[in-house]
This record gives structure tokens, sequence and C-alpha cells, in this order.
């Protein structure tokens, strides 16, 4: 065949400009240049408005006295601490209702999750309603419901609710008894830890042995006996060296014991019943998601429900609950960030509301705040990322 | 004589397994266990639910209009909640601060969204022009009825316009004329510019100075459509319309200062009006920024990618409170001196940015579904990259990820109550604010079941029109 002579009309060097890869590299320069002028722009406004406002920028503030008080300090702190004392004071506040409402949101979830599949339609009713309910009302709201609504019109402290004479519950929130440790009380934790050590290599070891020989093992309730007892033992031969502070009434307040804020228990009962309904709906759905032949399978083979459960369905389930459940813990660190609206003092309040309005340092407390909340995201993505490398679904 | 063999009637199920008594035993009673489970369960019914309903319902005060009602009701000893709070507190529960005289604008604007919404929303109702025409003829004389003929006729204008459009257009783009493409493109640009000057004198005589410049831009790129693109059908116009001429019309007459309506500034705008503000704004702002962040984290250029990847695990990182302080308290200083944003402008910026990176990802998500065939064909065809974007992937990805996008749209709804950390009066704030009114004091719990319920209505209703859109567009049965 003759070869055809180039077409006139479609002559490759019509414009440079039609080249998709000089017209990419011509956008992003574009899109550079924009991005970088306004940097600069923003920066040069910012040191302008900051010289007006006699403002020196710089982290040295960390170091000056931050001259606040906070209700609720996990470790020593006075007005006459640093700001960097109060950055971590109100770090350590948000890790605390971020972990107690981690604990009790997935408890509350789970349950949430496995009774809305349960057989009985008056159970699995009440546990949608709650859902349904629950997780279209906004948490900031639920949080002020609680906290202006419920909390703050109980009785003083003269007239407080009490369960047992020991826990007092008043406007002023929740007064438990505060533990005392005498001497020689480190063997009980001690004995604890043992124990825990000593039923995780116990179940190792029957794993491996019904692996082998096909023989079963009561590894579960061996280790929990094991966890049970050792500390008990521990305490009795050491002569109970624990004892309680029962809060009591002296004056106009609670002396003694251990005071739990109401803005806490507001955020934190709101972060549980709110983060469990989504909770609750992973969990279900990460069991339907288990086949049913694989159910079915299971009692072929004669196993019992109950161990087809803990065998065949929650193995597999958790593979699909566990990474949207820890995005979910991510969200609720991130939603305890409503404390500020309550006055809790967690970081946001403390840090980037009190210490802010009072030193001016808005540049430089955003960005630390900002940073400890990538900080703590980029974790629990890590984490994520090796859960996916090591249990998720393979083969599909 | 052979005996035929006549079959027994069969005899019906015991009277245990059929009928609601049967239903029960399935299930509630199948076992002790289960029983057990029944009996607990209506114990911890009733005693619950007849006192809260006894509060809320039987015992709670519903007419008058005084505190004394109910405080006498109170004194009697039914101490039911108290409604009669949030009856006359409702105004400003719904419009916040805004002039009273002045609400109409607020209702209208609402009005005017949900008639130009309701076509785009529930297609299968109104298909077909007549019954299209046919609504927007009712919906002019229903707004005849509330706000008088220049109401009236503007609905009935912005209604039509979309049915009219493409046939007077003819199916081909106007430019097409014109013969080349050079003295089309020319022509055009002279067309476009024509009419916005046109547009912006107009605006000016008839007192709008300050809507002139933005009326004079909605109305070259509304030409540029016209002129340039053509051949689009009445929904597409429908969503052109929503996204220049409505903006335009809810901002000036919510704001005021133009034609004759007095200003009202953002600080008395409060209630459901603002919060559905915010979520309105948030949720049309969001997802287009969302698509182009989607779409530069999958492009091929490093730059685009990287800064795409950056701002979205940025943004994804933090909690939105400190988006909202930083809007507030850091964004400020990036100004020069002069330059003053105001609040409800700076959280809408806040909150658009930060939606928009929750929707990139779930758009990703969609787009990550889409087989590479559907690429490779279009640019086989010779597409190029923004048309086969917005003819063919995007409508199928947007509406693989529906579910996605309505459970963004449901945390935005929620989210605008956080507005309130920065001082703004949402349905929230104003609930607060109601309560710290010294002549009714002690109604917490009222305002916020009120507020609660009115959120509750809102999301519940918008997951079940995300289930029948889901319906309506076979999302499950096209890709699983």
């Amino acid at each position: 065949m003759a070869k055809r002579p180039p077409d006139k009309q479609t002559s490759w060097k019509s414009s440079r400009l039609n080249d998709p890869r000089i017209r990419g590299w011509l956008a992003q320069a574009a899109v550079l240049a924009i991005l970088i002028a306004a940097i600069v722009y923003g920066i040069y406004n910012v040191s302008h408005n900051l010289t007006k406002a006699g403002i020196t920028t710089g982290f040295a503030f960390l170091s000056h006295p931050a001259g606040f008080d906070i209700s609720q300090t996990l470790i020593p702190y006075s007005s006459r601490n640093t700001y960097a004392d109060a950055f971590v004071i109100g770090l350590l506040n948000t890790l605390l209702v971020s972990l107690l409402g981690i604990i009790s949101a997935t408890v509350l979830g789970f349950f949430l999750g496995v009774i809305r599949l349960s057989p009985n339609w008056i159970v699995a009713k009440m546990a949608e309603t709650y859902t349904e309910v629950i997780r279209n009302i906004p948490l900031l709201l639920q949080v002020l419901f609680w906290y202006l609504a419920i909390l703050s019109p109980l009785p003083g402290p003269r007239a407080a609710l009490h369960v047992g004479g020991a826990f007092f519950l008043c406007n002023r929130g929740l007064q438990i008894p505060r533990p005392i440790f005498g001497e020689n009380f480190a063997a009980t934790p001690l004995a604890l830890f043992a124990a825990i050590v000593l039923a995780v290599v116990i179940s190792r070891w029957a794993k491996r042995r019904q692996l082998k020989t096909g023989r079963p093992f009561p590894s579960l309730t061996c280790g929990l006996a094991l966890i049970v007892a050792m500390p008990l033992i521990a305490l009795t031969a050491t002569g109970f060296p624990l004892h309680w502070e029962i809060p009591a009434l002296s004056g106009f307040n609670f002396k003694g014991g251990i005071t739990v804020l109401p803005e806490l228990i507001a955020l934190w009962l709101s972060l549980t019943l709110y983060t469990a309904t989504f909770i609750g709906e992973y969990v279900r759905s990460g069991i339907l998601a288990v086949d049913k032949g694989q159910r079915e399978a299971a009692y072929a083979l004669g196993h019992r429900p109950w161990m087809t459960y803990r065998l065949i369905i929650i193995p597999q389930a958790m593979r699909v609950v566990t990474p949207p459940l820890i995005s979910q813990y991510l969200t609720l660190v991130k939603n305890s960030s409503l404390a500020v609206v309550i006055g809790y003092p967690d970081l946001i309040h403390v840090f980037a509301g009190t210490a802010l309005n009072q030193s001016g340092q808005a540049v430089e407390i955003i960005s630390i705040t900002m940073a400890v909340y990538l900080f703590i995201s980029l974790i629990i993505s890590l984490i994520m990322n090796w859960y996916n490398k090591h249990y998720a679904l393979r083969g599909q | 004589m052979p005996q035929t063999w006549q079959p027994k009637p069969p005899t019906p199920s015991p009277s245990y397994s059929t009928g609601w008594l049967g239903w029960a035993r399935k299930n509630l009673f199948s076992s002790p266990g289960n029983a057990l489970l029944t009996l607990l369960s209506l114990a911890v019914l009733l005693a619950t639910l007849p006192p809260m309903l006894r509060w809320g319902l039987w015992d709670a005060t519903w007419l008058g209009d005084s505190r004394k009602i109910c405080d006498s009701a109170a004194q009697d000893g039914s101490a039911g909640a108290c409604w009669v709070f949030i009856k006359v507190r409702l105004e400003v529960f719904l419009y916040g601060f805004y002039p009273e005289a002045q609400r109409w604008r607020v209702n209208f604007t609402l009005a005017l969204l949900g008639l130009a919404a309701l076509p785009i929303l529930a297609p299968t109702l109104l298909r077909g022009t007549l019954r299209q025409a046919l609504f927007a003829l009712a919906a002019a004389l229903l707004m005849l009825f509330t706000f008088g003929v220049p109401g009236a006729v503007f609905t009935a204008c912005y209604l039509l316009a979309p049915l009219a459009l493409p046939p007077l257009l003819g199916q081909r783009p106007f430019l097409e004329l014109f013969a080349g493409r050079l003295a089309g493109a020319i022509t055009g640009i002279l067309l476009t510019g024509l009419a916005a000057l046109l547009l912006y004198l107009a605006a000016g005589q008839a007192g709008g100075g300050g809507a002139a410049g933005p009326i004079a831009v909605a109305g070259a790129v509304l030409a540029v459509f016209l002129l340039f693109i053509g051949r689009l059908t009445a929904g597409a116009w429908r969503w052109i319309l929503l996204f220049t001429v409505y903006p335009l019309v809810g901002f000036f007459l919510l704001v005021g200062n133009v034609f004759g309506l007095p200003l009202v500034e953002s600080h008395f705008w409060g209630g459901l009006f603002l919060t559905l503000v915010v979520a309105g704004t948030g949720m049309a702002t969001a997802l287009p920024i969302g698509i182009l962040l989607a779409l530069g984290r999958r492009s091929t250029l490093p730059v685009i990618k990287t800064l795409c990847v950056f701002f979205i695990e940025f943004v994804r990182g933090v909690p939105l409170v400190s988006v909202l302080f930083m809007a507030s308290v850091m964004f400020p200083l990036f100004l020069p001196e002069n330059v003053t944003f105001d609040k409800l402008l700076r959280a809408l910026i806040g909150i658009a940015f930060f939606y928009a990176a929750y929707m990139a990802e779930v758009i990703r998500g969609g787009l990550q579904a889409i087989p590479k065939g559907q690429f490779e064909a279009a640019m086989a065809l010779g597409w190029p990259y923004w048309k086969m974007m917005a003819l063919i992937i995007m409508p199928q990805t947007l509406r693989l990820v529906i579910p996605g996008l309505a459970n963004n749209v449901l945390s935005l709804l929620k989210d605008t109550t956080l507005v309130a950390v920065i001082g703004l009066l949402d349905l929230l704030g104003v609930a607060k604010a109601s309560m710290a009114d010294p002549e009714w004091l002690g109604f917490t719990k009222e305002a916020y079941i009120f507020a609660a319920l009115v959120f509750w209505v809102f999301c519940f209703a918008i997951s079940r029109y995300s289930v029948y859109l889901e319906k309506t567009y076979h999302t499950s049965q096209h890709y699983n």
C-alpha cells in the first residue's frame, strides 16, 4: 500500500499551547504563583497588623506566666504557671474526656448494634428508635441540654442526691470517694499486670495446643479468674492498704473526695450517647455483612450458637467494623472540642480561648491547637493503615 | 364400588401460631430469655414514657400568652411543660431579631427557594412541560396572595424561564448563526459585554446602586450560557438560575440597602432562618469546591495534586470549632487594616471549605468506582477534560455517592449549630438567648426540646429523601 501523504490540516506543530503537558505545567505554575502571592500578602498583613497592635510574634509567650486558673487540673497547676503548662492541662483534659467517651461509646454502641439485630421485636424497635432520635439531633444541642437543662437545675450541695452516702450529685457536679493508697499498695497493680501477662501467655499456649491436638482449653475463664484473683490475693497479703476518703458536706460545699465537674459529665454523656448511635450502625452493618452461609456452615459443623458467634461471626464482622470504628474515635476526639461552649477546660477552651484572649497571639495559638489535632489524627490514621495491612479483608 | 380418595380438609394452624398471638410468640416470647427481655423492656418503657408524655403533653400548658398561666399551673401541682414560652417567642425562634416589618423578605426568599428547588428535587412529581407550566402558574398565584403582584410576576418569570428558554433558543447555540468561530466569539463577547453594561445602567437607574455590579456580573454569566453553550435542557437551566439569579435575589433581598429596601445587617439575622442560610449556602458552596478538590486529588498534575491532598487531609484532621475560631480570630489578621469582613461571611467561608474537604473525599470514592472504560471512551472520542468530567463522569459519580453526600449534608445541617461558638444567633443561639430573658427564666428544657424537634424533623426528612433518591436512581442495582 502506498504511503499516505501527510494531512495538511492536522500538522502536529499547530501550537504549543495545545500540548496538554505544556498546558498542565502552565496551569500549575499559575496556581502556585497565585498561592505564593496570597501567602506573601497575608504574611505581610499579619506582621503589619501585629506590629500595630504591639504584639511580638514568636513562641516566647509560652514561657510567660499564664495568670489564670483552670477549673479541672489533672496535674498540679496554679495561675503562676506558664502558658505552656496551661496548654498541657488543656490537652490532658481533652484526652481525658475523649478516652472516657471512647470507652463508654464503644460499649454502648456494640450493645445497640447487637440488640438491633435481636429477634425480639420490642428490643430491636427500642434500639432503632433511640438511634434515629439521637443521631438526628445536633451534638451541641445535646451537650447544652444535659448541661443547662438537666445538670444545672439540680439541687445545691445541701440537698444533693446521694447513693449510699458516698456518691453525691448536685449542681456543682458529682462527688465521688477518693482512694488513698497506703504502704505496699504497689503490689496490687503489679499483681494485676502479672495476671494479664499470664492470661495472654495461657491463651496463646491453649490456641497452639488446640491447633496441634484439637483439645480445647478454657483459656477465657482461666484468664478471667487469674485477673480477678491475683490482685485480690495481693491486696489481702499486704493487709488492705487502700482507704477511701468519703466526700462530706461542710458549710456550703463538699470537702474531700473527688469532684467530677458537671461540664465533664454533660460532655461525656452526650459524646457517649451520640457517638454510640453511629458505632451501633457500624456494628450492625458489620454483622450483617458476614455471609449467611458462614453461619449455616458453622451450624452444619455442629458449633453451638455462642461458639459460632465467637469463632465465625465476630472475627469476620470486626474486619468490617474496625476501620469506621477507628475513624469514629477520631470524630469523637474532634467533637470533644464542643467543650468550649459549656466551659469544660479542654484544649480549645483553655488555650485557643482564654490563653488567646489574654496573650493575643492568635496565629501561634491557633497553629499549635490545630497541629495537636492533626497529630492525633495522624496517629489514628497510622493505626488504621497498620490494621488494614494486617487484618483487612483479603481476596475480595 | 371403587372408593375415590377424598383428601381431608387441612387442619387450621394452631391458634397460638397465627394472628397477633402467633406474632407475639414468635417475636416477643420465643424463648425464656427473650420473654424476660420483653418484660424488662416493657418495664423500662412503662417507667420512662408515661412521665415524659405527662410532662410534655397532658400536664403541659398550651394556651395563654404570659408566664403567669404557667406559674399558676405549676402551683396547682401539675408540673408540666410550658409551651406558652415557645408560642410567645416563636417569631424570635424563626427569624431572630430581623425587623418585624421586613420579615416578608425572609419568607419570600425561602418560599422562592422552595418553589425553585421543587422541580429539581422531585423530578418524577413534575414530569412533562405541561405539568411544570401549571406548577409555575400555581406557584405564581400562591405568591400573588401572599406577597402581591411584583412577587408573583417575578416568581412566574423565574419558574417559566427554564421552560421557555430551550424552545426559544432553538436546537443550535445562538452563535452558530454567525459564520466562523472567530467572528462568532467576537460577537458573543461584544453581546455579553453589552448585556452586562445595559443591566448595570438599568439597575443603577432603578435605585440599586450597590447591586448594579453583581447584577451585571450575573447577567454576563447568563449571557455566556445563552450565547456560547446553548443546547441546554430545562433541567440544566434550572440549575443555572439557581446558582446565578437566585443567590443574587436572595442576597439583596435579605441584606437590603438597594431598590428602596432598608438595610438589615447580619447581626440582626437569627433563629431557624439563620440556620437555613448557613446550611443552604454551606451546601451550595461546599459541593462545587468539593468536586474541584476531588478532581484535583485525582489529577496527574503533581503540584495541584499535592495541594489538594494537603488541604483535604489538613481540614479533615482538625475540628470545625477550631476552623471557626481561625475564621473569626486569625483570618482578620491576614487582611489589610481597612478591610473588614462580616462575621457571618467569615463563618460561611470556614464552613464551606471545611465541608468541601469531606465532600471531596466522598466524591473521590465515587470517582474510583467509575469503570476506567468510561474515561477511556470519552478520551478516545476526543472529548476535552472538563467536558468529559461534566457530562460523562460526574453525573455517574454523583449518582453513586448519594448516600455519602446525604450524610455530609446531615452533618452540615447539625454542625450549623457551631456558629453559636463565634457568637452568631442561630436557632440554638436564639434558644439560649431566650432562656436568659428575665421574664422567662427557667424554661430551658422547653427551649431545647423545641429546637431538637425542629432539627430532628429536618434531618429525618433529609435522610428519608436520600433513601428516595437512591431508589429513584437505582444506585445499588447499577454497580453492585
